[in-house]
């Protein structure tokens, strides 16, 4: 019943026109598919549409369909998104839509990216836990009015998608530099009362291809899924570091 | 060529710090070069400053004005942002510095006709 | 912690900067009316301390900012690194400074 509802509807409306990024040796080119237009049709349900119906070889990552797991954000029509959240409708450009792997950052294969580079970013940004507590200590209290816990929260909600990391100019243009997710954790954690690293955090953000190399052009606040505010983040990194070179003389 | 995920508010005054940065630059070299005439050849210093008549050179120092006033309004808007305590109006504020840099290049240009 | 000095450098430099850059449209407003001369801009400059020390540190001020703020956009936009890179910048600012400097004994010496 629901079958003979959705082909009732794409019978009504032209197919899609969806241009798919393929990988060939090092490099790749766009192939033309033609999609039945359904109503609530998501990206990533062209995606799938084409994978299980057109060319079982096309690699594509997804896992939770419901926007939490961050793992399958493309290109779509030049725009890094959440696939599985982005309406077809939304972004059709015409009738067209192109979809291709995210931005900066290797291609597996297809549709897929090889996400360790962004990763590593985090670590390298001390983006991971430093504990302060044995397990004899009591549990800190948290007072989740206060400001720090505030600042914390704000950017806690990161599903580690890239699409921040995808959008960013400063990020094509210097593999060195870690990229709005990373440092965005890292000011999470230095805004962590659980969290020991304060120093080590402000240390490895400024060192070369850290905060400093942030152009604060807001693309990652701009595209991020979430709504998180990864540029502001990184103020809050850069002004801090201000902060301790004026009081220690630390540079 | 403008890609759909820089088309937003904050990454045109990006790029607007940038370009006005990139043609101050090139231009103080000249700038400097012409008023080291004032002391042992004022004549020729007189000679460049006659240029500034044409309606062009006119309107190109309009240009410059605007591309100095923009670069020192939308850097203390970076200023603030990276060292003052968070605003949520960044893009009102981007868009203020380009508005008081077209008042302020408009006012010299008004003058200088 | 390089990057963090150049950074601090290039922030303080515009600080600095902020209020003369005013002062410079300020007075580029007032002395445009009416046309430019030689014989007007230095019987303004010629022989104020006040001038050359104003003039003398936007100099200053300016060849180290544009000199870090063109070494990051031939990092990111020419792909410049590492001693090349360095060199330019140093380049630059050396260039400005003595054209500057230059620049502002001529309008202020006598």
């Amino acid at each position: 019943m629901t079958n003979d509802l959705t082909e009732s509807v794409a019978e009504q409306s032209d197919p899609l026109e969806v241009s798919v990024w393929r990988s060939a040796g090092d490099g790749g080119a766009f192939q033309a598919f033609k999609v039945p237009a359904q109503d609530s049709q998501t990206v990533l349900d062209v995606v799938a549409w084409i994978q299980q119906n057109e060319d079982p070889t096309l690699s594509y990552r997804f896992a939770c369909r419901v926007g939490m797991c961050g793992s399958c954000a493309m290109m779509v029509n030049g725009q890094p998104r959440w696939t599985c959240r982005t309406h077809v409708r939304k972004v059709l450009d015409g009738n067209r839509i192109e979809i291709a792997p995210l931005r900066n950052l290797p291609v597996i294969k297809d549709l897929a990216t090889d996400m360790d580079p962004f990763f590593d970013k985090w670590v390298a940004a001390e983006g991971v836990f430093h504990p302060s507590k044995s397990r004899d200590d009591a549990i800190e209290q948290i007072n989740p009015a206060s400001a720090p816990r505030a600042r914390a929260d704000a950017g806690i909600e990161c599903i580690n998608c890239s699409i921040c990391y995808a959008a960013c100019d400063s990020v094509a243009s210097d593999p060195e530099y870690l990229g709005p997710a990373a440092l965005n954790r890292a000011w999470t954690l230095f805004n962590d009362a659980k969290d020991d690293g304060a120093g080590v955090i402000l240390d490895a953000v400024s060192a070369k291809g850290g905060c400093h190399a942030c152009h604060s052009m807001g693309s990652c606040t701009h595209a991020c899924p979430n709504e998180l505010n990864p540029m502001a983040s990184i103020a809050g990194l850069k002004r801090e570091i201000a902060k301790s070179f004026f009081k220690r003389g630390k540079a | 060529m403008i890609r759909p995920h820089r088309t937003h508010p904050l990454w045109f005054a990006f790029i607007v710090h940038r370009i006005s940065g990139i043609a101050l630059a090139l231009f103080l070299p000249l700038h400097f070069w012409i008023l080291s005439y004032a002391l042992n050849a004022p004549e020729r210093l007189d000679g460049f400053l006659h240029w500034t008549d044409y309606p062009l050179v006119k309107v190109a120092e309009f240009g410059l004005v605007f591309l100095l006033a923009v670069h020192v309004f939308g850097g203390l808007r970076l200023m603030a942002l990276e060292w003052l305590p968070w605003s949520a109006n960044q893009k009102t504020l981007a868009a203020a510095a380009v508005g008081v840099s077209l008042l302020i290049s408009g006012t010299f240009f008004l003058r200088a006709l | 912690m390089t990057e963090l000095r150049l950074y601090m450098a290039q922030r303080l430099s515009a600080l600095v900067m902020a209020p003369l850059v005013l002062g410079h449209i300020a007075v580029m407003i007032y002395a445009i009316q009416g046309g430019l001369s030689a014989a007007e801009i230095l019987g303004r400059t010629q022989g104020s301390v006040l001038w050359a020390l104003f003039y003398g540190s936007f100099v200053i001020a300016v060849s180290v900012h544009a000199a870090i703020g063109l070494r990051t956009i031939l990092y990111e936009w020419a792909g410049m690194r590492g001693g090349v890179l360095n060199g330019v910048a140093l380049g630059i600012c050396a260039l400005l400074l003595a054209m500057g400097l230059q620049a502002v004994y001529a309008v202020t010496a006598t």
